[in-house]
């Protein structure tokens, strides 16, 4: 269903003016794959990752409370993934988030990551815009931290924070998937539970092989509430120029140049000739990189 | 399609919610679960924030002539009277008039099979396409039977 450019306008009009109707509008034109006017608004924005039952949604939820009092207006994306045998989802993040995922200062957008994870990343820079210029002043994505894909959507945070729990280990597994490279800020939830603490020492003993890293691990408990302003304090402060700034570019950069690739008018033409060998990967390679279509021209 | 399902009042028995929302899912569509304990404007401000295109209300605590009503206004009041909306639970045949009266276009009992709700919504699917009226908020004498 396309937009007129005109109706996008005018739901951005309003969206900013602070109708929440249109904001809302707007972010299912994005995800539908709309173009969208640019902004120039600079979004504040947190990622959350980490493996499935770490508490990513619960602690996001205190994280929301804590900003809210503090008079900041907080939007998530929660991003979560589809069934590939049926299509559909199951969107539940704003059960363990508790009573804080819903009020006039906090906006949460379920989405479903679809077929292909990769393919909803190129949205998520746009929305985060988008939430920003109406006056969302702390936007967090949140994806489950599985693999390559959500790191490619994960990357489009300025600032991100893993979290594992007790006795898991298995972000030092996802080491090998980069998450651990490309966060800022690492935590260990449930701290309330015994292992806690053994997970936390793991995670730092692997840090400190690595020398110049200096990110220690935050040890909470987002039940208990233990850990959360020490926590909230290193989000905020946290140096957007670290070391970890040029891999998230890249990120960014790889997973638009896939997006741009696998939208190429001629992409099915293409495949059928590599199918039948009429050309070779480089060719096609190079027959797209010349023939792009940027969506803004 | 995206599908808000939810839960309003004080009312903590959510299986029926939970199967539905399971058999929506694995008929291909985007279900978002609110969890218990909302209030119709939570629910009203949820379905605003997710966009949603249908709701669900789950309700067996008797207070459905109560809350469903004010979930419909809500809805209405809130520029989404295209929102297609049905109800489940424990709903008396007697009270069933007036939630369709308010814009509520399914209501499915304890027994129901799943594949029942997935057949109401492709035919308000197929109404919706059609322009035909079949949101909460649009005029027609139309309902699941």
């Amino acid at each position: 269903m396309a937009l007129e450019l005109t109706k996008i306008q005018d739901l951005m009009d309003a969206a900013k003016s602070g109708d929440r109707r249109s904001l809302s509008q707007l972010l299912t034109a994005i995800q539908s794959g709309e173009k969208i006017p640019e902004t120039t608004s600079d979004p504040w924005t947190l990622g959350v990752t980490g493996p499935p039952g770490v508490g990513k949604s619960t602690l996001i939820g205190k994280l929301v409370e804590r900003w809210k009092s503090s008079g900041e207006r907080v939007a998530i994306l929660a991003i979560d993934p589809s069934s590939p045998i049926t299509g559909g989802s199951l969107l539940a993040d704003r059960i363990r988030m508790g009573g804080h995922a819903s009020g006039k200062d906090v906006f949460l957008r379920s989405i479903p990551s679809g077929k292909d994870v990769a393919g909803i990343s190129p949205f998520i820079g746009e929305m985060c815009s988008i939430l920003s210029e109406c006056g969302w002043s702390r936007i967090i994505i949140e994806t489950v931290g599985a693999g390559q894909s959500e790191i490619s959507i994960i990357a489009f945070a300025d600032r991100i924070l893993l979290i594992d729990g007790p006795d898991r280990g298995d972000i030092i597994q996802a080491e090998k998937a980069g998450l651990m490279e490309i966060s800022d800020i690492i935590a260990v939830n449930k701290s309330d539970l015994p292992g806690a603490e053994a997970a936390a020492r793991e995670i730092a003993l692997s840090l400190s092989l690595v020398e110049g890293d200096e990110r220690k691990v935050h040890l909470v408990s987002a039940i208990e509430g233990h850990g959360i302003d020490e926590l909230i304090q290193e989000i905020e402060s946290c140096n957007l120029n670290s070391g970890s700034k040029i891999l998230r570019m890249k990120q960014r950069l790889l997973s638009s140049w896939n997006s741009l690739l696998t939208e190429h008018h001629e992409i099915d033409t293409l495949l059928d000739e590599l199918c039948d060998g009429s050309i070779t990967v480089s060719d096609a390679i190079r027959h797209m990189a010349i023939t792009l279509e940027f969506g803004d021209e | 399609m995206r599908i808000v399902m939810s839960k309003p009042g004080l009312d903590g028995h959510d299986r029926g919610a939970k199967v539905v929302a399971r058999a929506l899912r694995d008929g291909g569509h985007d279900v978002i679960y609110t969890g218990l304990r909302k209030t119709p404007t939570e629910i009203v401000g949820i379905v605003n924030d997710e966009d949603a295109e249908v709701l669900g209300i789950s309700t067996l605590s008797g207070a459905h002539g109560s809350l469903i009503p004010k979930i419909c206004d809500g809805l209405k009041n809130s520029g989404l009277g295209g929102v297609i909306v049905f109800a489940g639970g424990i709903i008396p045949n007697r009270d069933r008039k007036k939630l369709f009266d308010c814009g509520i276009r399914a209501v499915f009992g304890p027994g129901t099979p799943t594949s029942e709700v997935l057949e109401f919504l492709q035919e308000a699917i197929t109404r919706k396409k059609n322009n035909d009226p079949v949101g909460v908020g649009e005029d027609t004498g139309w309902h699941w039977s």
